[in-house]
């Protein structure tokens, strides 16, 4: 690793003028920065250590009804908090889906979002990748491509995004709050993240120095928590990266669908969210067949990006699984294994 | 050349330490080659084996990835931290009597893990320790007696 500054600020306003300085990144639960640090995949030359700010360490009600998840919350406080995982029984899900009880100790909200993607090839700074080093090429266009992107991808990149929260937060309509040098302003977690286009390499929103403060959820997102579920596809049963993944929410009324949430993981450059499903179960009957339906919609402009056109199939087979699982309920306990498609033991019981 | 370093003050095992880092020395790094504490392993130095887990603030975190610099003023306690007045913890005692390990390279991982696990709640059937103790690797495969010792401690701990 590149030695490098190290900053503690002790204020936003400190935070966001020490990071705006070219070369600077802001460290939060640091288990993805330090790992790109350690391959030379990034080399910043002043780390602002922002882990020790009290204002973004908190989980807010919101007068009307919304959530406000500041960023330094650490994933396994916010899946653990009783009243988050009865409001927003997805979202806690996922959280407990990704990585291991000891990344989830120390990996934040802010940095959740901001994870790179886990392309072999974007890690490994001999191979040639736009996304690190535009320009350069991409290697995994003629490479091993089997868990790249099947949807929104383009010449330049292929890569997907990791992350299992963005899922279902995307879903339930969450919103990034950023502050910068410019105060602060509130973007929509689905144009958060680009799709990757001519320029992979403008992975988000962010401009230099942008810190985002918080995750917000609006007071409708607690409205599905009944019938929510998020199921992930891994390689392997545990501690593994989602090869596809899907959050669905359902508010159901005598058989008919009256709301229908449903986002993609595993498959995109950026949580997907797939709206013209949504609008297919929107007043539908809640059935099988419409779950067909809607997870047709979907996956109708995926296509393989290489040698993954397996994923198309398995997202839509995990679509259903996951609106049907949405409309048997919520568990009542979070399973054994959080996520898992393949069993359904239940665990510790944390939402009473 | 010469590089500049930082002071941090560690807290380690209840003992204090004060050191002049370079700021991108890992926690792991600076408990084994500063402070002779070699119990804490290093496996594969990505976040992916577990074999580093330590407690910070009574919690299991990565070594490997956490800068020293992160731990300022954070109590942490490491394998060589658990044992009380020369008395195995119940959950060393365990690993023993269970056989739950064969090279061992693991083992204070898996330990420093399972000593969390079970406090947090995460040790109630088989399924549920095999899924929270998901972060600790075995390359030996000796995955059935760790699950074994991580049951015996929990039965102990809750009776
Ligand atoms: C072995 C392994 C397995 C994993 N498995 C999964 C998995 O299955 N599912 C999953 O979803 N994730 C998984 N992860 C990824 C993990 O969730 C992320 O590493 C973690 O969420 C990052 O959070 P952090 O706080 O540690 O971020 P950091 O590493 O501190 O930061 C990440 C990036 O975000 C920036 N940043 C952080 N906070 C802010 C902020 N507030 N404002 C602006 N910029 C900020 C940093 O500059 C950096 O660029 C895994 C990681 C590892 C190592
Ligand atoms: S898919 Fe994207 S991240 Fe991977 S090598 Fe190509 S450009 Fe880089
Ligand atoms: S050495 Fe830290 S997880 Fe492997
Ligand atoms: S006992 Fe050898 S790696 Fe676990």
């Amino acid at each position: 690793m590149r030695d490098f500054d190290y900053i503690r600020p002790a204020t936003i306003p400190d935070a966001i003028a020490a990071a705006a300085e070219p070369g600077s990144a802001y460290l939060a639960g640091g288990t993805n920065l330090l790992d790109l640090m350690k391959g030379g995949i990034t080399s910043p030359e002043r780390i602002v250590d922002i882990s020790r700010l009290p204002e973004l360490n908190r989980i807010e009600r919101l007068d009307d009804g919304g959530l406000r998840i500041g960023a330094l919350v650490r994933n396994a406080d916010l899946a653990y908090d009783p009243a988050f995982a009865k409001s927003y029984p997805a979202v806690a899900e996922a959280l407990l889906s990704g990585a291991s009880a000891q990344l989830r100790n120390a990996a934040t909200v802010g940095g959740n979002l901001l994870q790179r993607t886990r392309c072999s090839y974007f890690y490994d700074t001999a191979s040639a990748c736009n996304r690190r080093q535009p320009g350069t090429g991409c290697d995994a266009l003629e490479g091993e491509n089997r868990l790249h992107a099947v949807l929104g991808w383009s010449d330049a990149c292929i890569a997907t995004h990791p992350s299992d929260f963005c899922v279902p937060l995307v879903a339930l309509d969450a919103v990034v709050e950023i502050e910068g040098k410019k105060g602060r302003r509130h973007v929509s977690l689905e144009e958060f993240h680009r799709l990757p286009g001519e320029t992979p390499q403008r992975e988000n929103a962010l401009e230099p120095g942008d810190l985002i403060v918080a995750v917000r959820l609006p007071a409708e997102a607690a409205s599905f928590s009944a019938n929510a579920r998020y199921l992930k596809v891994r390689e392997r049963t545990s501690y593994a990266f989602a090869v596809v993944s899907a959050a669905a929410a359902l508010v159901v009324d005598g058989g008919k669908i009256r709301a229908a949430r449903l986002a993609l993981g595993g498959v995109a450059a950026k949580p997907w969210r797939a709206r013209s499903a949504e609008a297919v179960l929107l007043g539908a009957d809640a059935s099988e067949a419409t779950f067909a339906s809607a997870a047709d919609a979907a996956l109708a402009d995926a296509s393989p990006s290489g040698d993954n056109a397996f994923k198309i199939e398995l997202a839509r087979r995990i679509v259903i699984r996951a609106l049907i699982s949405a409309l048997s309920g919520t568990p009542e306990r979070l399973p054994a294994l959080p996520a898992s498609p393949f069993s359904n033991i239940p665990g510790a019981r944390h939402d009473a | 050349m010469t590089k500049t370093t930082i002071p941090v003050h560690l807290d380690i095992n209840g003992r204090d330490h004060d050191l002049q880092l370079e700021p991108r020395v890992t926690l792991l790094d600076a408990l084994r080659d500063r402070l002779g504490l070699t119990g804490t392993k290093k496996g594969c130095d990505h976040g992916q084996c577990g074999a580093c887990t330590v407690h910070i603030d009574g919690e299991r975190v990565l070594a490997c990835l956490t800068l020293a610099a992160q731990v300022e003023g954070r109590t942490v306690t490491t394998i060589e931290g658990l044992a009380r007045e020369g008395e195995m913890h119940p959950v060393q005692a365990a690993f023993l009597e269970q056989d739950a390990f064969q090279c061992g390279y693991c083992t204070p991982g898996q330990i420093m893990s399972a000593v969390a696990c079970i406090r947090e709640g995460h040790a109630g059937s088989d399924e549920e320790i095999r899924e929270y103790m998901a972060g600790n690797l075995c390359r030996c495969g000796a995955y059935p007696h760790i699950v074994a010792a991580v049951r015996q401690a929990a039965l102990e701990a809750a009776s």
